[in-house]
Formats: C-alpha cells, structure tokens, sequence
C-alpha cells in the first residue's frame, strides 16, 4: 500500500521523496523512480486522487493555449506582427487573426499596430517549438490605450484575480482604475494617477502577501485606508466584459 | 610524521559551517546564497530567455550556461583577476557539467537558462560553493530538475584523509606524502558523481575511501540547501483557498 511522505500542500523541494509504492500516480512536475514519486521542480504538493501534482511557486511564463495575455509589439512583419509576451518566446499575431477587415496587399500594418503597442490577445495555439500564434478576435482583446503596465510574478495572476475575479474587481472598484491581468503576468491598469499608483500597491502587496491567509480582508483593509469606503460602483458594459473573460480565466487555471 | 590534528581544529571527516540561503537577488529569476567556512557564494539565475547568439540554439532542448567569477577582493589579500581567464573557464564549464544531468530543459527548445556565480570571498572550495549556491538558485527559479546537487572537496593532507579542504590544508607543504584535493558534486537521488576532479598524488584505496567519506558529507549538505530552499516558502504552506 503506498503512502504519503510529506504533508499535502506542503512546500516540497527537487528530488524530495513524495510518495512511496506504485498507488499513487506522478503529474505535473513529479516523476517515479523506482518505487517512490519524486519531486521534479520547486512547488507546493497537491493530490487529486491518485494523481501526486506540484503547483510552481516560481518560474517564468510558459504560453499555453487559450490564455489571454499582454504582449508588446517588437516587430512589424510582412502579414503580421511579432509580440514579447514577457517570456523565453516571442508570439506571431497573423494578420488573419488580428481582423477581420480588408488589408490591401502591401498595405502599412503600423496602422493597425504600431511597434511598442500593447495588445490583450488570446493564445492560439502552441506548437513542441514553442511557436506562439495569437489572436485578437474575441471578447475583451483589443490594442490598450494610455494607462500604466506592470509586470507581476505569473504564478501569482490567480491570485490577483481571485476567485471569479472577486480580488481585481475589488481593487477596481475602490480606485476606479480599468484594470486587465494578463495570465503571462502583465497587468495594464489605467485611470487616475493617483488611484492608478494605489492599484499598483494593492496589485504588489497580493504578489507579496499571496501566501499568508486572511489576504482579501488586509487588501480590503488596505484599499480601505487608501482612498476611504468602498462603494459599490455602478459597472460599465466593458468591465463585465472583462470580469467574466477573466473568471473564466481563474476556472481555468483551478 | 603524519597529519593528525587539522589545522583548524576539525575533525577528520567535519565540514566547515554552513550558511544557505534561497531568493538573496531580487531582480532574477533565481538566487542562491552558500557560505562555507570562509568562502562564500552567490549564484543568480535568469531565464529561460531567448538565446543570442543565434547558431547556439538547439532545437531540441535549451541549454544552461554557467559563469563562475571570482571578485577582485575576494582572495587572500592580492588582486585577483575579474572575468574570464583559463581558470574561470574551466570551472566554468565543469559547473555546468555538473548541474546539467538534474536540470531537465526539453521543455525550452532554442532558449538559454543562464548561471552567474559571483564569489565575494574565497578560502577553497569555492567551485563547490558555486555549485550549492547555482543548485538552489535553479530551484528556486523553478527550472525542472530531477535533484539537488551538492558538492564538497574531499582529499588526503600528508596521508590522512579529509573532507572539505581549507586554503592552508591545500597549502601544506611540511608533509613527505603531499596533498590531494578532490572536488566532488554528488547527486543523492541516483548516487551519481557529476563531478569529479583531483589536484595532487593519491593511492587507489585512499581515494575510494575518500569518495565514499565525501558522499556522507554531500548528504549533510543537500538538507542545509533543502532547508534554505523551504524557508523561503516556508509560509506558502497554507492557502487561502
């Protein structure tokens, strides 16, 4: 009968020995060796079922199909444009997937996309090269405009977000800051200074307190002391828009 | 004459202190700290990123490159020498060597995880010492990795054998058998040595015995790296889910 040998959601290590005997099942970043599970990378320990898994406390982005991210425009191709999208890739955002109206061959595509724009895009696709294609067809992706961009540790975008987006809808509604997380941890926040450079405190203090519980009261706390009682404000169509794209986002990723 | 009581005072098979530390460079993506009696050093880890020069990119996994640099002040009092020199080289590449069969870059076609140990201070070991702290700096940058690597000098000083050589034992010179230093990186989880190395004379059974006293010692270290690594996410343990 095999058994566990650390704590479930414990931090566990490289090469720390998780399991023992053939029942469990090693997942992401866990592998078998011999009769025990080891651990394959930094993270914290979960089991779902037989299934021994690590969640990555730590790392760079990694592009995965069907995330919404950020990306910066770093080159303007002949039918298309080449994006950072803040990891060891760059990302093809085709001309195709861009829109849907007619460019005339030979056509200027700066019009569209200029090179340091920021743009909220889909992932379409990943191929074992890491060749990133994007789309911006689809609810919520559009160029951004003005406002501010942050760079937050990935692993902690879901925590942002929160649960439904309970946590970026917070923040929103005590500054009045538009605020889009994109998964490969790019955050673009834009509306007054001074409640932009709150949002940014409320955004850092969850990177850093992300794993000490009782985080939603301290930032309401937080945002509270910052810029007085939250009403609840009255929401745009565009913010429900982005509210449900990234609940989704957070279903996801659980 | 024989070599009977070390110089420092420690026993035959003791190691020096030990200091680890995990997260010590904010701005990268990894970082590592270990202090080993008086050598200390750090290790910085960036990537995966985009690898240039271009023709070094391997399409089939990424690759790791590791720099070692000893600091200007960091030797017994003379300048030493910053950047790349025949010496730096070397354990540069035996650095990489020995971490390359834990970490597991398949997963990052064409990219480049890059290594930077720095050694402010040194009193020998100090590639071992750049390896701990490389080792928990990789972790800590959340590459894949099979295990931990530690490392450790194990040697003979006058015929007597040692573990974790200091600059005077390495120095010794009154003995009629000499000194052998051996720098060993040792992989707990397959018992491998990824790195093994000698400088000096040492007699087949006398090296065998050594290596073997140098496993324990890799042992010890592997769970002051462990520890380091843990502390820092010490309180990730629980969740607000």
């Amino acid at each position: 009968m095999g058994k566990l040998l650390v704590g479930e959601r414990s931090v566990v290590v490289p090469g720390e020995k998780i399991a023992e005997g053939l029942d469990y099942l090693p997942a992401h970043g866990a592998y078998r060796k011999d009769d025990h599970i080891l651990a394959g990378k930094l993270g914290l320990l979960t089991v779902d079922g037989r299934a021994v898994k690590i969640i990555p406390l730590s790392g760079r982005y990694m592009p995965k199909r069907n995330d919404v991210i950020i990306g910066k425009v770093i080159d303007v191709m002949i039918s298309g444009w080449r994006m950072d999208i803040n990891c060891a890739y760059s990302a093809m955002l085709s001309m195709k997937d861009a829109t849907s109206d007619f460019i005339a061959r030979g056509a200027d595509l700066t019009q569209f996309f200029n090179l340091e724009d920021y743009v909220v895009v889909k992932i379409v696709n990943v191929t074992s090269q890491k060749l990133v294609d994007l789309t911006t067809k689809g609810p919520g992706l559009r160029k951004l405009y003005g406002g501010r961009v942050i760079t937050v540790n990935c692993n902690k975008v879901p925590r942002i977000i929160g649960k439904q987006g309970s946590m970026v809808s917070l923040i929103k509604n005590a500054t009045g800051c538009k605020i889009i997380v994109g998964q490969n941890g790019i955050v673009w926040l834009q509306g007054e200074p001074m409640s932009e450079v709150i949002a940014i405190q409320a955004i850092k203090k969850i990177e850093e307190e992300s794993h000490i519980s009782g985080l939603t009261e301290r930032v309401t706390e937080f945002l509270e002391k910052s810029c007085g009682k939250i009403e609840p404000r009255e929401s745009s169509e565009e913010q429900n828009d982005e509210q449900s794209e990234e609940a989704q986002e957070e279903q996801q990723e659980q | 004459m024989t070599y009977t009581k070390r110089l420092d005072g420690r026993k035959q098979k003791e190691i020096r202190p030990i200091v680890a530390k995990a997260g010590v460079i904010k701005n990268a993506d990894g970082s590592g700290y270990f202090k080993i009696g008086n050598t200390v050093a750090y290790a910085a880890v960036y990537g995966p990123r985009e690898l240039h020069p271009k023709f070094l990119q391997d399409p089939s996994t990424g690759i790791l490159r590791c720099n070692y640099n000893m600091m200007p002040f960091s030797g017994m009092g003379n300048r030493v020498k910053p950047g790349q020199n025949r010496r730096a080289k070397e354990i540069s590449l035996v650095t990489e060597k020995a971490l390359l069969p834990v970490v597991d870059l398949k997963e990052y076609p064409n990219a480049v995880v890059d290594v930077f140990i720095e050694l402010p201070q040194t009193d020998a070991g100090s590639r071992c010492a750049g390896i701990c702290a490389a080792s928990i700096a990789l972790a800590d940058a959340g590459i894949p990795m099979k295990d931990l690597v530690s490392a450790v000098s194990v040697g003979t000083v006058d015929g007597t054998i040692v573990v974790d050589l200091d600059y005077f034992e390495e120095a010794y010179e009154e003995g009629e058998e000499g000194v052998a230093d051996i720098p060993i990186a040792y992989i707990p989880s397959t018992q491998e040595l990824s790195l093994l190395q000698m400088d000096g004379v040492i007699t087949k059974d006398k090296l065998v015995e050594a290596l073997e006293i140098g496993k324990k010692a890799c042992e010890e270290i592997i769970e002051i790296q462990k520890n380091a690594l843990k502390e820092k996410y010490k309180i990730s343990g629980e969740d607000n889910e």
